[in-house]
């Protein structure tokens, strides 16, 4: 704390507090983790980034005791320790807060950080000293938490608040946090990095798992680079960048900035007028939503989510009723008869990449060929005859699109869960656009998707957006919103908060838009 | 990637299954002062020695095969259809109106318009569990089961007191016309110069029922309302977002698996008692069940479950009359059969799993 640059790193004189050698771990035929080695000094952040199945989560479950690795050591401050399971690993001092909280929602948050560190039959004395502990905790490190709200009260920065201090409060001096921003706003994301560094400050050592540059950018000491397996690199953050990366996590180039030509509107695609949705517990999930899309634009909507952004997407597809207007082409749809389903919608030039492809744009037990066609199975295109489906054309057809669009493998028999995140959007962002729609729904079109084919599926769009189709993205990622959009609506509560131009905004005005404070007119 | 190739799937796991029943039987058999290896001889000469015994292990094996295929086409849209049984008592009740009431004049023009009845009145009958599913969340398991009941209390009530011939004792329709009698296998056999015997029950149902175990694979593999079937039963949320209507999907299913229940008729009321009685079904609505998972819900495994059930009820009667081995104990082995292929099928496949895994890894 003496020096200005306290947080960058600590003297490297110690022994590092987790040292990996040569760890290895196979699924079947598929080598998740190659001879990994990696030496994590303590008081420092270390940043893990890598692809989605690069084999980041397989090593830190194999830190964490989740798994047992089929070769390799693992040495805590010097000392050989092994790690059949979680509970030791929190005896060596590691706590995980993992990317989906294990909380108890009904719980309060004290209850929830002695769950299964109880000291006894009775609760009473050990919620006594959680609850001492706990205050120790906040001024130590400024992780402020009412300890008697009940989880499912408070807002998910608050939540990961409390798996942080549940692993505190096990004594952990090694933080492992996966993928901690995926669910916070741009200010609760700063928030955590500053309670990362106070963290750092005391002496506690972090690894954090991202996909996120800025991130790795932002906060660590230190990086390592996973792809396929193998540890590609581990640097010094101050010596790399962004791009640097990025490569090595790809191996090859990649461009981390949308190319795209200025927008050029025509006639009015999409119009929305005081949408409702309630919910079937009848919860209201939007409250009068008005919006329109021209032909030729991408219409981003940030926020939170939770929001109303789901709904929005589902109301727009068919998924579920609403009242209110919604026209496409000047045509009033039908929100709550008998044509208000996703049949309809696609009917109607509608497309819709939804938001969950394993729950909802893919059936996983069916082949990618099967899926190719999923929404458009009635088009007489794939009948053989008035019983029959063609399934030989609809498999020849699959196959060429998958080539098209560069799907890896490119094997159409193979069932979709058989294909890694980005090559399944691949299929479902395929068979969408293939459609040739006015109107292109887009829901978090890459999440769990990795960097090669984020790029490839942004230019898919773009290129859509140029023939003079309407876009709706809807995304989490500000960062995907602020790239591709042409107009930026901001949703919190279901309402529409603001619109913004991208050029003539930055993320902390959005952030706070997402965060309902209301932002000057637009 | 799958944890294990197809065919140790399809193939070794029931089989290992069936192994693993087979020894806990002979156990029984063994603690109960009987020789088990006279017994699966007795099994197989009453079942599989003579073309009495397999005249009817076919019989039993054509009605396993219609409530089988029941089962399976509606689990393939996730619904557990364990209405069998009584969707097979009301087609019974459709083949003996149409039997009764309509003058035939051939038996093949009669056995069209038994199966239509038949699964008429089955599909009517799956008909109200299903909305009752579709429209109001009643859940199928519950409302089938009942529905089980309802049926045996319908069919006693009409029997006694609307279908039973005036002076008749006993609860049961009257004697079917002879223009409606189906013929026997030994009747379809025997202008081809094969012998096969005159007693034994099995008839031309089996060769419906071979043709209903090809028509469900063409509706579920082949057809758009198969297609849209199992995406449903895959994931409802992936339904909803294609636009296929769950109460659409739900109402088919169940009206098909239903109708099949029901056909299951023509082969017990119509092409064995040529009348209708109380307990014509005896249960082999729920054996469906355990066909069905042992089929893999694959109308060519339910076809080969069925046949392996038929000849476990046929082999069982031969053992319950030819031995001191009680009857009860008979059930006690197909129920060891149920309990291994169905309820126990982890126990097996996992170990399975984990050394086809091993043998993999060995290889790369």
């Amino acid at each position: 704390m003496s020096t200005a640059t306290h947080h960058k790193g600590q003297p490297d004189t110690a022994a590092p507090a987790i040292e990996l050698r040569g760890i290895s771990k196979a699924f079947g035929p598929v080598q998740a983790n190659k001879d990994i080695s990696i030496r994590v000094m303590p008081g420092t952040i270390h940043g893990i980034i890598g692809e989605n199945g690069a084999g980041k989560s397989t090593l830190m479950s194999i830190l964490y005791g989740f798994y047992k690795a089929d070769a390799g050591e693992i040495f805590i401050l010097g000392q050989k320790t092994a790690i059949p399971d979680s509970q030791a690993a929190i005896a060596a001092g590691i706590g995980m807060v993992f990317q989906h909280f294990k909380l108890v929602e009904n719980f309060t948050v004290l209850e929830n950080v002695i769950l299964g560190a109880e000291d006894g039959r009775l609760l009473r004395p050990s919620l006594a000293k959680a609850r001492k502990s706990l205050r120790n905790l906040a001024t130590e490190y400024g992780l402020d938490v009412d300890p008697d709200a009940v989880i499912q009260d408070i807002g998910v920065g608050m939540q990961q608040r409390v798996e942080i201090l549940k692993a505190l409060y096990r004594q952990a001096d090694i933080l492992i946090l996966d993928e901690p921003t995926g669910v916070l706003t741009p200010a609760e994301a700063d928030q955590l990095f500053r309670i990362l560094d106070r963290l750092r400050a005391e002496g506690k050592t972090i690894i954090l798992i991202t996909h996120k540059l800025r991130e790795i950018m932002e906060i660590t000491d230190t990086v390592s680079v996973m792809r396929r397996g193998e540890m590609t690199a581990t640097v010094k953050t101050a010596d790399t960048s962004p791009e640097a990366l990025a490569e090595l996590m790809v191996g090859r180039k990649v461009l981390l900035q949308v190319e795209k030509q200025p927008a050029r509107p025509g006639a009015t695609m999409l119009e929305v007028e005081n949408l409702h949705v309630t919910d079937e517990k009848g919860v209201e999930r939007l409250k009068g939503i008005s919006l329109e899309i021209k032909a030729g634009e991408i219409l981003g909507i940030a926020g939170v989510a939770g929001n109303g952004q789901s709904e929005l997407l589902e109301v727009l597809g068919g998924m579920i009723p609403g009242t209110g207007t919604i026209r496409v082409n000047g045509q009033d749809l039908d929100l709550t008869g008998k044509h208000s389903d996703g049949r309809s919608r696609r009917a109607r030039g509608i497309a819709h990449v939804p938001e969950d492809r394993q729950r909802e744009g893919l059936i996983m037990p069916y082949t990618a060929w099967e899926n190719s066609v999923f929404g458009y199975h009635n088009d007489p295109a794939y009948q053989k005859n008035m019983l029959l489906m063609n399934n030989a054309g609809i498999l020849k057809d699959a196959d060429d699109m998958m080539n098209r669009f560069d799907v890896r493998p490119p094997n159409p028999r193979l069932s979709a869960k058989n294909f890694s995140g980005g090559n399944q959007q691949k299929i479902v962002v395929a068979r969408e656009i293939e459609r040739n729609p006015d109107l292109l729904l887009v829901g978090q079109p890459t999440r769990g998707v990795d960097i090669g084919a984020i790029e490839f599926i942004h230019k898919q769009i773009i290129a859509l957006r140029d023939q003079g189709k309407a876009i709706l993205l809807v995304s989490v990622e500000l960062d995907e919103i602020l790239s591709l959009s042409d107009r930026i609506a901001v949703m919190f509560d279901g309402q529409i908060m603001g619109e913004r131009l991208p050029g003539q905004t930055n993320p902390q005005e959005l952030g706070l838009l997402m965060a309902g404070v209301a932002g000057k007119a637009a | 990637m799958d944890k294990m190739p197809k065919w140790a799937d399809v193939i070794l796991i029931p089989l290992i299954s069936l192994l693993l029943a087979a020894i806990i039987s002979a156990l029984v058999i063994l603690a109960i002062g009987e020789d088990p290896i006279a017994a699966v001889k007795l099994m197989v000469n009453g079942a599989l020695g003579s073309t009495y015994g397999w005249g009817y292990t076919l019989y039993y094996a054509t009605n396993f095969m219609f409530t089988g295929l029941a089962v399976a086409v509606a689990f393939h849209a996730s619904l557990f259809n364990i209405g069998g049984e009584g969707q097979a008592m009301l087609g019974g009740l459709g083949v003996a109106l149409i039997c009764l009431f309509v003058p035939w004049p051939h038996w093949s023009l009669a056995l069209l318009g038994a199966t239509a009845a038949a699964a008429v009145f089955g599909a009517a009958w799956a008909a109200i569990p299903a909305y009752l599913q579709a429209r109001r969340g009643s859940h199928i398991v519950i409302t089938t089961i009942m529905f089980n009941f309802i049926a045996a209390a319908v069919l006693n009530y009409v029997l006694v007191n609307v279908l039973r011939p005036t002076g008749q004792m006993d609860p049961a329709t009257g004697k079917f016309p002879t223009a409606t009698h189906l013929p026997t296998l030994h009747d379809i056999l025997s202008p081809l110069g094969i012998a096969f015997s005159k007693a034994a029950p099995a008839n031309v149902s089996l060769i419906v029922a071979v043709l209903a175990c090809v028509a469900v694979w063409l509706l579920i593999w082949r057809t758009r309302f198969g297609y849209e079937l199992r995406a449903y039963g895959f994931s409802e949320s992936g339904a909803r977002y294609a636009g296929i209507s769950p109460f659409r999907i739900t109402m088919l299913a169940m009206m098909i698996s239903g109708g099949l229940a029901g056909m299951m008729a023509i082969n017990n009321v119509m092409g064995e008692a040529e009348r209708l009685v109380m307990n014509a079904v005896e249960g082999a609505g729920f054996i469906g069940i355990a066909v069905a998972l042992m089929g893999r819900n694959h109308p060519f495994g339910v076809f080969l479950a069925a046949i392996l059930f038929g000849f476990l009820y046929q082999g069982g009667a031969e053992l319950a009359l030819w031995t001191s081995i009680p009857r009860e104990l008979i059930t006690v082995i197909q129920a060891l059969v149920i309990l291994f292929t169905g309820a126990l099928d982890n126990m097996v496949r996992m170990p399975l799993e984990k050394l086809f895994l091993a043998l993999r890894r060995k290889e790369g």
